[in-house]
């Protein structure tokens, strides 16, 4: 029913999710793994932008916000309950809410797509100051302090369900952080097989033609905005089980990454993003460590390159050179 | 007969231009309808309120009775109302078949769906075109896979903003074919500016001028009258 090409991608990509988890724990030292989880928590987010912006047309340029409340929902949550069981569903649910309350309001409000991307990112910003401004003691959620700039560093990292006294190790967690990413990526593709996702790509071709077919249009996109905060989300959890909650996941660097990210991946592919974002990631990283060269300057150059060098971003640009030399492989 | 669509004193002004101006119609089931009128007369802002897309500044429509006026499109399409409209409006980045197939996706499940859409296709002699990107297709291919996802769930009415523009003359004749089949089942209002295009087709004529209903008649009464001569002066009315 999936359908053989669908089925096939997600066959390698979870393949590749599983020898990932079962490989890179053994070569990477703690340090490049650690770093390697962010990536992935990363690259979850990205997918996430990647299928409601490639896919519903939805110019969100404030993904972050719900990666950073993701985030410190988990991280406020689990330091209350002692224990990250009941964290994590909250903590996927609370930044759903706000991106289908957000986007009842885009959505409902006949919003154009350039303020779309000017509230979307408005509101990360304003959670960036908010979460900012709340160094002191009077900043508390139950037994958490907000922590301002500092953020939580306190940020408990997962524990076995129901059993706080066992936390699950680095590498663990970069295994849970792999296999999270693969089976989003899955989720994410046949959610595009399904009849929600397809009339999603058909409003993101024609709003109009889509309404007088009689779908619901304001709804189907809340709903996919929804979705796409749900990932975020996890995106966030993830993130903060290797760093910690701070407020540079709301941050105005974290939102451009992110829309670079999928940018250069290639936007109307799912693979591209998370490709993207791990390869630009794993670059700007090395460059840090180096400390020639500014990461940020590296970023913009980067960026810049893919726009002149691959417009419809790199896996879109691969799978075409593939089909192209298939194709004269063919002929000859 | 029982009245499927009917309008009451339709207005509908953009700042100073009244394009619609107090448009009383009713269209029985099962009916074919011609709406005619020089460029500008309000024919497709009337259809653009019918369907919900614009909301009117004044007056009522009526679907079976049911005041509509003020649905969104969405749902004046649910209630079994599908329209071509004149700019052509389609899924550019999908094929033709994924398109029609969706057309017909919110009412039934996958594999009946796909039956449906194959047929529509075929019904507009378009079926080797199912896997054809939309975008990549001649105007008049366009037309007819418009057509084919419009007449696809089989709506009770069925309106159409000039159909047959950029059309060749094969084609137009297969729409004329299609139109009048397809009126055996479904009521159908439809804008032509092709007077022998009418005639093949139409029982009764509406011609609208500045907004408003300037005569309902047979066509050939319509066609003899003097007024509507004058108002398409320069037009070709033979
Ligand atoms: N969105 C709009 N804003 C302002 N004026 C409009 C708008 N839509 C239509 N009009 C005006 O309303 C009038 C009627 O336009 P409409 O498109 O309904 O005419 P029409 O009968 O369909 O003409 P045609 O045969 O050229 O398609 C025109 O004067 C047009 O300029
Ligand atoms: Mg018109």
């Amino acid at each position: 029913m999936v359908g053989f090409r669908t089925g096939l991608q997600i066959g390698v990509a979870l393949m590749a999710a599983v020898l990932a988890a079962v490989l890179l724990p053994r070569y990477l030292e703690l340090f490049t793994l650690i770093n390697a989880t962010v990536f992935v928590s990363m690259g979850v987010l990205a997918l996430s932008l990647g299928l409601i912006w490639g896919f519903g047309g939805i110019l969100c340029f404030g993904q972050t916000a719900f990666f950073g409340l993701g985030g410190y929902t988990y991280a406020v949550a689990s330091i209350n309950f002692g224990d990250t069981t009941w964290a994590i569903p909250l903590a996927l649910a609370l930044p759903t809410a706000v991106a289908a309350a957000l986007g009842y309001l885009m959505f409902y409000g006949r919003i154009s797509d350039v303020y779309m991307g000017v509230i979307t990112l408005t509101t990360t910003l304003i959670l960036f100051k908010f979460a900012n401004s709340t160094a002191g003691d009077q900043w508390k959620i139950g037994s958490s302090p907000l922590g301002g700039f500092n953020g939580i560093p306190g940020t408990p990292p997962l524990n076995v369900p129901f059993d706080p006294g066992t936390q699950l190790a680095p590498d663990q967690i970069f295994v849970i952080a792999v296999l999270c990413l693969g089976l989003c990526y899955a989720a994410a593709k046949l959610i595009l097989r399904t009849r929600f996702g397809r009339v999603s790509v058909a409003i993101k071709e024609n709003e109009l033609r889509a309404e007088l077919l009689g779908y619901d249009v304001r709804l189907h996109k809340m709903a996919l905005f929804a979705v796409g905060g749900f990932m975020a989300g996890l995106g966030g959890i993830l993130f903060a089980n290797c760093v910690f909650v701070s407020p540079t996941m709301f941050s105005l660097s974290y939102a451009g990454q992110v829309i670079i990210w999928v940018l250069v991946g290639g936007i109307g592919t799912l693979a591209g993003p998370v490709i993207g974002c791990i390869l630009i990631q794993t670059l700007t990283t090395y460059a840090g460590t180096l400390s020639m060269i500014d990461p940020n300057l590296l970023l913009g150059a980067l960026f810049m390159l893919a726009v002149v060098a691959v417009p419809k971003g790199l896996l879109p640009t691969a799978t075409n050179l593939l089909a192209k030399l298939a194709r004269r492989g063919d002929e000859s | 007969m029982t009245v499927l669509l009917s309008t009451d004193g339709l207005r509908m002004r953009f700042g100073g231009v009244v394009a619609v101006d107090g448009v009383t119609l009713a269209v029985n089931e099962g009916e074919l309808r011609c709406l005619i009128g020089p460029n500008g007369a309000g024919k497709s802002t009337f259809f653009k309120c019918l369907t919900g897309q614009y909301k009117p500044t004044g007056g009522r429509i009526f679907w079976r009775g049911r005041d509509i006026t003020a649905l969104d499109p969405f749902a004046v399409a649910r209630l079994g109302v599908g329209i071509k409209t004149q700019v052509p409006s389609l899924f550019d980045g999908l094929t033709a078949m994924e398109g029609v197939v969706l057309a017909v996706r919110r009412l039934h499940g996958e594999a009946e769906a796909r039956r449906r859409a194959v047929r529509a296709l075929e019904r507009l002699e378009v079926g080797d075109l199912g896997n054809r990107r939309i975008g990549l297709l001649a105007h008049g291919q366009r037309q007819l896979v418009e057509l084919a996802m419009v007449v696809a769930p089989e709506p009770d009415l069925i309106i159409l903003d000039e159909p047959t523009a950029g059309m060749s003359a094969e084609e137009t004749g297969r729409a004329a074919d299609l139109i009048r089949e397809l009126n055996r089942e479904h009521a159908i209002v439809v804008v032509e500016h092709d007077m022998q295009f009418i005639r093949t087709i139409a029982h009764t004529v509406t011609v609208f001028h500045q907004g408003r209903v300037l005569m309902e008649d047979s066509a050939e009464i319509v066609f003899k009258d003097p007024r509507v001569r004058d108002v398409y002066l320069g037009k070709a009315v033979a």
